[in-house]
């Protein structure tokens, strides 16, 4: 089942920066990059559960927090360390919402 | 269930009691009755420790190793204070010396030995008793009454220059006397020093104000009524009023010999620790023979003790006591030994590896037959005694470098030999990286330093590997090394080096890093380029600086210092670490409050909250009501101080004061690197000035010494002398020109340990105090104004600076 959840403004989310949401009991990181997009990917880091929502991010490059392993936010795939995440569908919808999608 | 059977231990020493115990632990309670005859009139102790006695620093109870009760508590009969007079192997029974007649199944001889005493003349007085003044060592008694005696005199003498000898020449020299150490052989400890270690020993001895005579052969103790003095057989005469006699030891073997058992230096035994004559008959001990030695040491009595009672148990029908290596380290008169197996080569082909350094008092020799280890010695330096007695015991192979035998082998030699180290060898000791996987790296085709870091994650940790990693990325690429241009810039993100890209921000005057981006790389952000622009930036335009708080790493946006489990850590400032009643009670109160798992003081001397939740924050900074300490930001840190001249007897200046206001006025300074700092009250150095980043040391007259560029986390550096000045003014004004000078010129994240070595003391020196530069001044008013720019971060907790700055998890909704 596809259930749309609405994340609030994406002004929650400041520039630049990510945040951690509770989406029925699943912990998702949403991202806003001043390169206008949003993306959305799971909260943990693989390698050491680092936050990634409090990542350093550029462009749609994330480098976690804990030990710098960096992941492409489009595809989820790691461009340094050895595993990949989980991202989900995201996008915001016409009065300025995050709106995320879960199968 | 048999009934139990009758073992009997003649002898209460170390030796026999260990057995005891050995067979105790196999269960031997169960099958034996024990009966114990000690000739004297207590437990047993640790005969190891006697000098102690003698010296006082060990009271005799205290060297005890099974009291009294020990025996009761086990069942074990002891007949103390009476001897064993014969031993009837027919019958099976030991007669003792009150008559009693002791029927045993298994017997344990454990009778020890005596002291040696030379044939001489004068030990005894005309009526057959001893000649006052004149001792052995060897028993508690001894001690007591050799201690008592030595209080009314002069001068003693003690014959026999073995460990023994030594040590109770040690033990007399705490009494007062004058000590004189005679010793019949041509140097000390002949049996376990050559003679280039036994002169050197000798020296160290002499220097401990013990007077050693050589070559030296007793031949009367002089004195009617009691000990006068002692003539030797060169015709020489000492005057002395005691004399120690502790010339090694005899195995007390009558018994034995009583009841036929076959008796060499020592009874003769097999490798089960039996009489090779009697079954029944175990031997133990100083007074046991086997294979043709007679062990001294407690080590191979341990292991003696552990075959007998394997066996005697049956246990291990099959134990079997190889002979014992002798090794040993010890520490005589406050000199280090440690020697093992031979003094000297004994075939052809032997090889010798030795070190002498008379100066020092230090030699180190080796003897090696076919690549092991048969001997050594260690003196004065026994840093690597333990690997070699492991070495010598095992007879493993030593490594062909025989050099690291001796010595540990500096880092810079093992940075040196990277390329040539084994493959396995972990070269990055923060991520586990091993030597080849960077080589396997390089091969793979990734031929810069930066992409095989990328890939390996070799030297990204604290860094302090990244020379060998380079070094060894040159030498797999066999001079195919790929320049990598980006190891210029001052961010990989911005392909400009450090002056290039300042002109292009002040030129095209981009006050945030997004214009920096935008305008310099083509609009592509890269996110590791973020903060060190951001510091820089922040170092250009200070207050004009736009702040986007995305480019800063995630402590820098609230104010503590991420941890393993997601939580934050949070550290108040306490300016010079003085803190107050009223401030612990705070932060007690809010360990309370917000249930804080760890309070811990830190190194810097602060107070840390660890596990604090990022929605807390806010709420923990208002009820601390303190401001931040900075302990996560690449800025000042803190300034140690020691208790300078309020308090402490040494104090020349008032550290405490000059670090508070050190700390006062640069906190939360932003810079390339960390800062901690540090003051000192006198050259003692309690706070570590010396190897801080700027360390401030008090000195007489009233001065103060300024160090910069000190480090003592992953990099240990002692920091160069900058200046002496007179004031507590005149080290702020200092500190601040160098560290403003530092903000200016280093690159990101470059310490001020690198910072101070590359650019060079001489020179900063110049810029700094000389003001050859003509940019003191401003120097001086940069740092001032980033001084007033200063704003305690914590007042975000009532004014956020972005939304959800401080959120730790958002709640989504369905749509």
């Amino acid at each position: 089942m596809i259930v749309r959840h609405n994340l609030g403004s994406a002004f929650g989310i400041p520039i630049g920066e990510g945040r951690e949401f509770d989406v029925e009991g699943i912990r998702i990181a949403v991202f806003r990059s001043r390169n206008g997009s949003i993306y959305a990917t799971q909260a943990l880091c693989p390698h050491k559960e680092g936050s990634l929502a409090d990542g350093l991010l550029g462009g749609s490059t994330l480098v976690c927090p804990f030990h710098a392993w960096r992941f492409e936010l489009k595809t989820g795939q790691a461009i340094q360390g050895d595993c990949d995440i989980k991202t989900f569908p995201v996008e915001l919808d016409d009065n300025g919402n995050v709106i995320l999608t879960l199968a | 269930m048999s009934p139990k059977q009758k073992l009997v231990l003649i002898g209460n020493g170390m030796a026999g009691a260990r057995t005891i115990e050995e067979i105790l632990s196999r269960g031997g309670a169960e099958m034996f009755d024990i009966t114990v005859i000690g000739a004297e009139p207590h437990g047993n102790y640790n005969r190891i420790l006697l000098s102690n006695v003698l010296n006082g620093s060990q009271r005799a109870s205290e060297i005890f190793l099974n009291p009294l009760g020990w025996y009761d508590e086990n069942d074990i009969r002891l007949k103390a204070g009476v001897t064993a007079d014969a031993i009837d192997r027919e019958l099976r029974i030991v007669t003792t010396s009150d008559g009693e007649q002791i029927v045993y199944d298994k017997l344990i001889i454990a009778t020890g030995s005596r002291p040696f005493v030379p044939r001489m003349d004068g030990l005894k007085l005309p009526d057959g008793s001893d000649k006052p003044g004149v001792f052995l060592f060897r028993t508690i008694e001894d001690c007591e009454r050799i201690a008592d005696y030595a209080q009314g005199c002069k001068r003693a003498a003690v014959i026999g220059g073995g460990l023994l000898g030594l040590e109770a020449a040690k033990g007399l020299l705490s009494h007062g006397p004058e000590v004189h150490l005679i010793h019949l052989m041509p140097w000390l400890m002949e049996n376990q020093l050559d003679e280039t270690s036994g002169a050197m020993l000798r020296k160290s001895m002499e220097k401990m104000e013990l007077n050693v005579h050589l070559n030296k052969s007793t031949r009367c103790v002089m004195g009617e009524d009691r000990v006068k003095g002692l003539a030797f057989a060169d015709g020489e005469v000492l005057d002395c009023c005691m004399v120690v006699i502790s010339c090694g030891i005899s195995p007390n073997v009558e018994i034995a010999r009583g009841c036929g058992l076959t008796v060499e230096r020592a009874i003769v035994t097999d490798d089960q620790m039996r009489s090779i004559d009697d079954p029944n008959i175990y031997v133990v001990g100083e007074c046991a023979q086997h294979r043709g030695k007679v062990y001294g040491l407690v080590a191979p009595l341990w292991h003696q003790g552990q075959v007998l009672a394997d066996h005697i148990t049956g246990r291990n029908q099959n134990a079997v006591y190889p002979g014992s290596k002798l090794a040993t380290k010890l520490k005589i008169i406050g000199v280090d030994l440690a020697t093992m197996g031979v003094t000297e080569p004994q075939e052809e082909g032997d090889e010798v590896v030795q070190f002498v350094e008379h100066r020092n008092g230090r030699y180190k020799k080796l003897i090696i037959r076919d690549g092991r280890l048969i001997g050594g010695i260690l003196l004065g330096d026994t840093d690597k005694a333990a690997s070699l007695i492991q070495a010598f015991d095992r007879g493993t192979v030593l490594p062909e470098d025989r050099a690291s035998l001796l010595f540990d082998i500096g880092p810079a030699t093992r940075q040196g030999s990277i390329v040539e180290a084994p493959d396995e060898t972990q070269v990055c000791n923060c991520n586990g990286v091993c030597k080849s996987a960077i080589v396997d790296c390089v091969k793979s085709g990734r031929k810069t330093l930066k992409m095989v870091m990328d890939k390996t994650r070799a030297g990204t940790g604290c860094g302090s590997c990244k020379k060998q990693v380079q070094e060894l990325v040159e030498w797999a690429c066999d001079g195919q090394l790929e320049d990598d241009p980006s190891i210029h810039y001052y961010v990989p993100g911005i392909p400009l080096n450090k002056p290039d890209l300042i002109c292009a921000i002040q030129d095209q005057q981009l006050r945030s890093v997004s214009s920096v981006f935008e305008c310099l790389a083509g609009g592509i952000e890269d996110p590791g380029s973020k903060m060190g622009l951001a510091s820089l930036l922040k170092t250009i335009w200070g207050s004009e600086y736009v702040d986007e708080r995305d480019a800063r790493f995630i402590n820098d946006r609230v104010h503590a210092n991420i941890q393993k489990d997601r939580t934050f850590s949070v550290i108040p400032r306490i300016y010079g670490g003085v803190t107050s009643a009223d401030q612990l009670r705070r932060i007690a109160d809010v360990a309370d409050k917000y249930d804080v798992p760890m309070v811990k003081i830190t190194g810097g001397q602060r107070i840390d909250l660890l596990g604090i939740k990022k929605d807390d924050l806010p709420n923990v900074w208002r009820d601390l009501d303190m401001p931040s300490g900075h302990a996560y930001a690449k800025a000042f840190r803190t300034c140690k101080t020691c208790v300078g001249t309020d308090f402490c007897r040494y104090g020349l200046g008032d550290s405490t004061l000059l670090g508070t206001q050190i700390e006062r006025r640069f906190q939360g300074l932003e810079s390339p690197g960390k800062l901690k700092l540090a003051t000192a009250g006198c050259p003692r150095n309690c706070s570590e000035a010396l190897v801080k980043d700027v360390g401030a040391v008090a000195v007489e007259g009233g001065r103060w010494e300024i160090y910069v560029g000190g480090a003592a986390g992953s990099h240990v550096r002692k920091g160069d002398l900058l200046c002496v000045v007179d004031t507590h003014d005149d080290v702020l004004l200092y500190t601040g020109r160098f560290l403003q000078y530092y903000r200016e010129n280093a690159k990101y994240l470059e310490r001020t340990y690198g910072f101070v070595e590359r650019v060079g003391i001489e020179k900063i020196r110049d810029v700094v105090v000389e003001d050859s530069e003509g940019i003191a001044a401003r120097l001086d008013a940069e740092i001032q104004a980033s001084v007033d720019a200063y704003v305690d971060p914590w007042l975000e907790a009532d004014r956020p600076h972005t939304t959800n700055q401080f959120a730790g998890v958002l709640l989504g909704m369905t749509a």
